[in-house]
């Protein structure tokens, strides 16, 4: 190599970027390097600030202070449209795409030179075609899977020819048969000098697939690290700080059966939505079962059937501690000792305008805080109090309104309201999503806490580690089929990854063009 | 571009003070303009203001005034009020308050004798039983077949006007009333008695103080009430804590017109003593004004509904003195209600200068 | 039932129809941005005001029509600086502008009741409006006639093949997707509204002039109510908009030829049916909620934040 000739100028350094809401320091002071080639990884629980960072890479969002260098000079990027023309490309966590639009539709509405759908198609099938992405520009998006979807968001991407691209976690709503697509399709776009930042907290596939590593904990840059040096628990402890463990389960004898569901088919009230076929599973006291699944296989329909949101033309039957709950609504069934931490916090756990007080009485009302139809509102404040001490919900108290909390403290004050209250049968959807690890922490202990105590417990989650830590059995639901619900000692995270993909155990781990079309 | 120079930022929680306030811009503001509309039309303003707010003030027969139509305002008003906040839309309170005074009507003209002394109490009644079959309608066709209530209830309000018209051409018609589309006058006795001697203001008046108290009462410390507010701001967690929609959306529409009803019969067994075409000059529609401008608060509504009751009688004080038009309170409450949207966004945001657009960072 | 009177019902309702399509197909394009505007009612007088005293003033409807457009298109921009840039609620700015409305035209137009105005003229197409039958059926009617039919081609085409419909149908699917991907949400949905407006003054503009020439306040007697019904029983598609107008022109012309249909029912009752028909039509579109999640833009009414 010529000694004389200059370093390539780096494609991207942020440097000091700092940027703040009204509840939150997102990014505070963060420093990062991109060179061209390179596949840099941005790693950091949910909260520590990667989405933040990644808007104002994107120019979705202004930050409050530092500068941004592409390719040697400052720069701003005032817009998500200006950072395309200089190369950045970015293919959301949660698709940017339009359900009753085409493919062909919604990539014309992304494009920033103005092409008819029309004659769109032929590019599409082009590049899908050179980096083997199956994509059918005709389709309306509604009627494809998740995998299909973020196919097309890369084919979008890629017609741009960008030279940095962003891929923000998108491996949590893939299958693992999936994910090594991917990351086949990624290394080969590095090969040909894109540089590709990749976001995720999933320490595994970052050390698969990642040249270097920026890591964030609580806004602030904790350190850099080349993954493939580094291990998973290395990477960890700069995530997350210390050695944190949950709390070993240990073995207890179940109970008696507290919920169950036989022959249970429902078709969805979505159109959009996913039907849920022949389920069946039952829950005792004193046991946590798990249902793992890529969200969009029908978690959504399946939890608003349990918890009584959803009732009436089904097939087959649910039964609470031995009552036919089929035609009960959420109340009743509460009456019978449900309990439910849904997955939406703000406006469907809590109320935002509302203080903690008032929220305690969203679902508490039989524990004393209404007598004849008339508001104890002192026993609503004193409950409130009791929930955010025990459940150590920082930064506020009863009369505190729950829009202002942050997302994890918010979530321990709803899952204190529900583990207080006794439930007989406890229904959680995504504990801790979004929830900083020390309360993800205690939010598990409180779940087994309620175990031991004799409840059952069904909690359905995307994050296979959560469900591997918690429960005593688990099952995966895949395109509104349940799975046999199997002892977790059992079963590995493999295993599982096939199940969630609709391929039987033992099947290879390569799968074929259709069932990769599928995925 | 076409967004406000400055960017509004959400306020981490919503401010009290702004809450109160607001109304209080609103109207500030809607006087200010007034001002402006005075002046343009030829008039001196500061005299046209006095004309328009304070001359109606002027005597006891006055203030009677103001009170006689603050109250089926503020009834109404009290009835929407609990609706809105429950995220029912209940645009049709002019038809619910037809259809009371058609019920309480009907009544006195045809059953007045056999009742006896319990007649007035009968008419009442029949005025909000009424109102509130007219919201049933609405009703049963949001919860059963999913039907927005703004516009049912919107359309029944032209076909109660049609009904009205119906009966006072026809069946209902005073044979000795040269024609006019009126009935025959009620009864003395079944006139509400006015508060004072003197003056207009009824009975109803103190009805209204009623029902205020009782919806203060229902909205803080029952849990119906609670329900309610859950399922206007977050409809979500209203179904996820099992709170039927269905009772809600009842108990709202039949509150709303069985306020509105009252109104109605309140109005013809009151001031204007029988049936006939124009019971009311939009009270059901400017009380949607007062709900917004009260807060959907009883206390706050009681104040609005005098103020709006103001704006009735300067439209008619300035039509007597300056041979201005009285539809001139028509404009005055529309732009009341869009300074109060418009007041009512700092509640839940805050101004900040949007950041200048290129500017290198060191 | 003679020819003439099959002719008249027939040319009736397509009269009648008119205002309905301008009004209807306006609201549609502002819906399908994903903007409930409640005020058409509101906009609809004041173009109808607007229209008559201008064409009273200059004898000239088309600077009448114009003086409409550009009424209701203010009443518009007021309802999309308030909703759009201020971000309140739609359903309550909506009602507030027409409220507004019903009120300026009432006090604006009281000098105005009475006046005698010439009616739109008929505009027969030549050769055509001689066809045996179907000439006086269909080719003698005026300009605005025909503009209607016009507009619904045009407002279909723009919908679906244009680069600009198809921002338009994205931003009112998802305005936060939209924007996240660049395109101009704000800009899209304030033409839309105005779109919206422009159409609303056109309809009431038709009402002072062509359907009943003269002014009376609140003349519109709920057409604009109807008119947004009639978006929701068109399940947002331009083609069923122009079917449901002439469905309810029908209905509103039966009263005036109920004598001589040889229906004795009392004239306050027939005036009722447009307005039960209008209750009946929502009650049929909306009873299985499918219908309403497979058509109504999914932003439809919801307040758009592009700094949250």
């Amino acid at each position: 190599m010529n000694e004389h000739a200059p370093r390539p100028a780096p494609r991207l350094v942020l440097r000091g970027i700092t940027k703040r809401y009204p509840t939150v320091l997102a990014n505070d002071g963060i420093d990062l390097h991109v060179d061209g080639g390179e596949i840099h990884a941005v790693i950091g629980e949910n909260g520590a600030g990667k989405s933040t960072l990644m808007k104002i890479i994107y120019g979705v969002t202004r930050p409050d202070a530092g500068s941004i260098e592409w390719e040697g000079r400052p720069t701003v990027i005032d817009n998500p449209a200006a950072a395309r023309r200089l190369g950045i490309g970015m293919v959301f966590q949660h698709f940017a795409l339009f359900e009753t639009l085409s493919v062909a539709e919604n990539i014309a509405l992304a494009l920033d030179e103005r092409m008819t759908p029309a004659a769109l198609a032929p590019r599409i099938r082009a590049v899908a075609e050179r980096y083997g992405l199956p994509v059918d520009p005709g389709r309306l998006v509604h009627s494809m899977s998740v995998g299909e979807r973020q196919r097309v968001e890369i084919v979008r991407c890629l017609l741009q020819s960008p030279k940095l691209l962003i891929m923000d976690q998108p491996t949590s709503v893939l299958t693992p048969q999936a994910v090594q697509q991917l990351f086949t399709t990624l290394r080969r776009l590095a090969a040909e000098g894109m540089s590709i930042l990749y976001i995720s907290h999933k320490l595994e596939e970052i050390r698969t697939l990642c040249d270097s590593a920026t890591v964030l904990r609580a806004g602030k840059v904790s350190g850099t690290a080349r993954p493939r040096e580094e291990s998973a628990a290395s990477l960890a402890r700069l995530m997350v700080g210390d050695d944190l463990h949950d709390a070993p389960l240990t073995a207890r004898e179940p109970g008696e059966v507290r919920l169950e569901l036989k022959g249970f088919s429902m078709a969805s009230r979505d159109p959009f939505g996913t039907a849920l076929r022949e389920i069946n599973f039952a829950v005792r006291g004193g046991e946590i079962v798990g249902i793992a699944g890529v969200s969009g296989n029908g978690q959504k329909e399946l939890l608003a059937a349990l918890s009584g949101e959803t009732i009436g033309a089904h097939d087959g039957a649910i039964s609470l501690c031995g009552v036919h709950v089929d035609d009960m609504g959420a109340a009743a069934r509460r009456a019978l000792g449900l309990g439910f931490v849904p997955e939406e916090r703000l406006g469907r756990g809590a109320v935002p305008a509302m203080t903690l007080a008032d929220n305690a009485l969203l679902t508490g009302s039989r524990a004393g805080m209404v007598q004849h139809g008339l508001i104890r509102h002192r026993a609503a404040r004193l409950f409130a109090r009791a929930t955010i001490t025990e459940f150590k919900v920082k930064g506020a108290g009863e009369l505190s309104v729950a829009e202002r909390l942050s997302g994890g403290n918010l979530q321990k004050f709803i899952v204190g309201r529900e583990i207080r209250l006794a439930p007989r049968v406890l229904l959680a959807a995504q504990p801790t999503w979004g929830v900083d690890v020390g309360a993800a922490l205690l939010i598990h202990q409180a779940l087994i806490g309620l175990r031991d105590a004799g409840a059952a417990v069904l909690v359905i989650s995307e994050e296979l580690d959560e469900l591997f830590a918690i429960c005593d059995r688990i099952a995966v639901l895949t395109a509104g089929r349940l799975s046999a619900v199997q002892p977790r000692a059992g079963l590995n995270v493999e295993a599982v990854g096939l199940k969630m993909a609709g391929a039987a155990p033992n099947a290879a781990a390569k799968p074929s063009p259709a069932e990769a079309l599928r995925a | 571009m076409l967004e406000f120079p400055w960017r509004l930022e959400k306020r981490a929680a919503a401010s009290g003070w702004m809450r109160v306030a607001a109304p209080l811009i609103a109207a500030a503001a809607m006087l200010a303009t007034g001002f402006m509309i005075f002046a343009l039309l030829g008039k001196q303003p500061w005299n046209a203001l006095d004309v328009f707010f304070v001359q109606p003030l002027n005597s006891l027969y006055g203030w009677g005034e103001l009170l006689l139509k603050a109250t089926p305002l503020a009834l109404c008003a009290l009835g929407l009020a609990l609706g809105f906040s429950a995220n029912v839309w209940n645009i049709g309170a002019e038809g619910q308050l037809i259809l009371g005074a058609i019920c309480g009507g009907g009544v006195a003209l045809f059953g007045s004798t056999a009742l006896g002394p319990w007649a007035l109490p009968v008419i009442l009644l029949a005025g909000i039983v009424g109102g509130a079959a007219w919201a049933a309608i609405p009703a049963v066709l949001r919860t059963r077949f999913n039907t927005s209530e703004i516009l049912v209830s919107l359309m029944l309000v032209y076909i109660a006007q049609l009904l009205l018209g119906f009966l006072l051409h026809g069946a209902w018609r005073d044979p000795e009333g040269f024609n006019f589309p009126q009935s025959k006058a009620f009864d003395e006795r079944l006139i509400l008695p006015v508060l004072i001697e003197g003056q207009r203001a009824t009975i109803a008046f103190l009805f209204m103080l009623g029902l205020a108290a009782l919806s203060w009462l229902f909205s803080s410390h029952l849990f119906a009430g609670y329900r309610m507010r859950v399922s206007g701001q977050a409809p979500a967690a209203a179904a996820y804590a099992g709170f039927g929609e269905s009772r809600n959306i009842w108990v709202a529409l039949l509150i709303g017109g069985g306020a509105a009803g009252l109104a109605g019969v309140c109005e013809v067994v009151g001031p204007i003593g029988r049936l006939q075409a124009d019971i009311s000059p939009g009270y059901g529609f400017a009380a949607i004004i007062v709900a917004f401008v009260g807060r959907l608060h009883p206390l706050g509504i009681v104040l609005a509904a005098l103020l709006m009751s103001l704006l009735y009688l300067g439209g008619e004080s300035v039509q007597l003195g300056l041979q201005l038009p009285a539809a001139v309170t028509g404009l005055f409450q529309g732009l009341l209600l869009f300074y109060l949207l418009a007041a009512d966004l700092f509640v839940g945001f805050r101004l900040r200068r949007r950041a200048p657009r290129s500017q290198p960072h060191a | 039932m003679n020819a003439d009177l099959s002719i008249a019902i027939v040319t009736g309702t397509v009269v009648a129809a008119t205002p309905l399509i301008y009004a209807s197909l306006g609201e549609l394009v502002a819906e399908r941005a994903g903007v409930l505007n409640l005020g058409v009612e509101g906009m609809m007088l004041v173009g109808a005001l607007a229209a008559f005293a201008v064409g009273v003033g200059t004898g000239s409807l088309i600077a009448g029509f114009a003086a409409a457009v550009c009424a209701s298109m203010l009443l518009a921009l007021l309802f999309a600086f308030l909703t759009l840039s201020l971000q309140t609620n739609q359903v309550a700015t909506g009602l507030a502008l027409t409220l507004f409305g019903l009120g300026l035209s009432a006090f604006a137009g009281r000098r105005f009741a009475g006046l005698p105005i010439e009616g739109l003229h008929s505009l027969p197409i030549p050769w055509l409006k001689d066809l045996p039958l179907l000439g006086p059926l269909l080719f003698r009617f005026d300009a605005a006639v025909y503009g209607s039919i016009l507009l619904y081609f045009v407002v279909d085409r723009v919908l679906t093949r244009t680069h600009a419909g198809l921002q338009l149908r994205a931003v009112g699917e998802s305005p936060s997707i939209a924007h996240a991907l660049g395109q101009p949400v704000l800009r899209t949905r304030y033409l839309a509204v105005l779109f919206g407006g422009a159409m609303s003054g056109i309809a009431g503009a038709y009402l002072s002039t062509a359907l009943t020439p003269m002014w009376v306040q609140g003349m519109s007697a709920g057409r604009g109510w109807i008119a947004l019904a009639l978006v929701v029983f068109a399940t947002w598609k331009p083609l069923r908009v122009l079917l449901g107008a002439y469905l309810f022109g029908g209905v509103t012309i039966l009263q005036l030829h109920a004598q001589g249909l040889g229906l004795r029912v009392p004239s306050e009752i027939l005036s009722m049916l447009p307005y039960a028909a209008t209750i009946l039509v929502l009650v049929i579109i909306c009873r299985d909620p499918k219908t309403i999640l497979l058509n109504q833009p999914a932003s439809l009414g919801k307040t758009f934040y592009p700094d949250a």
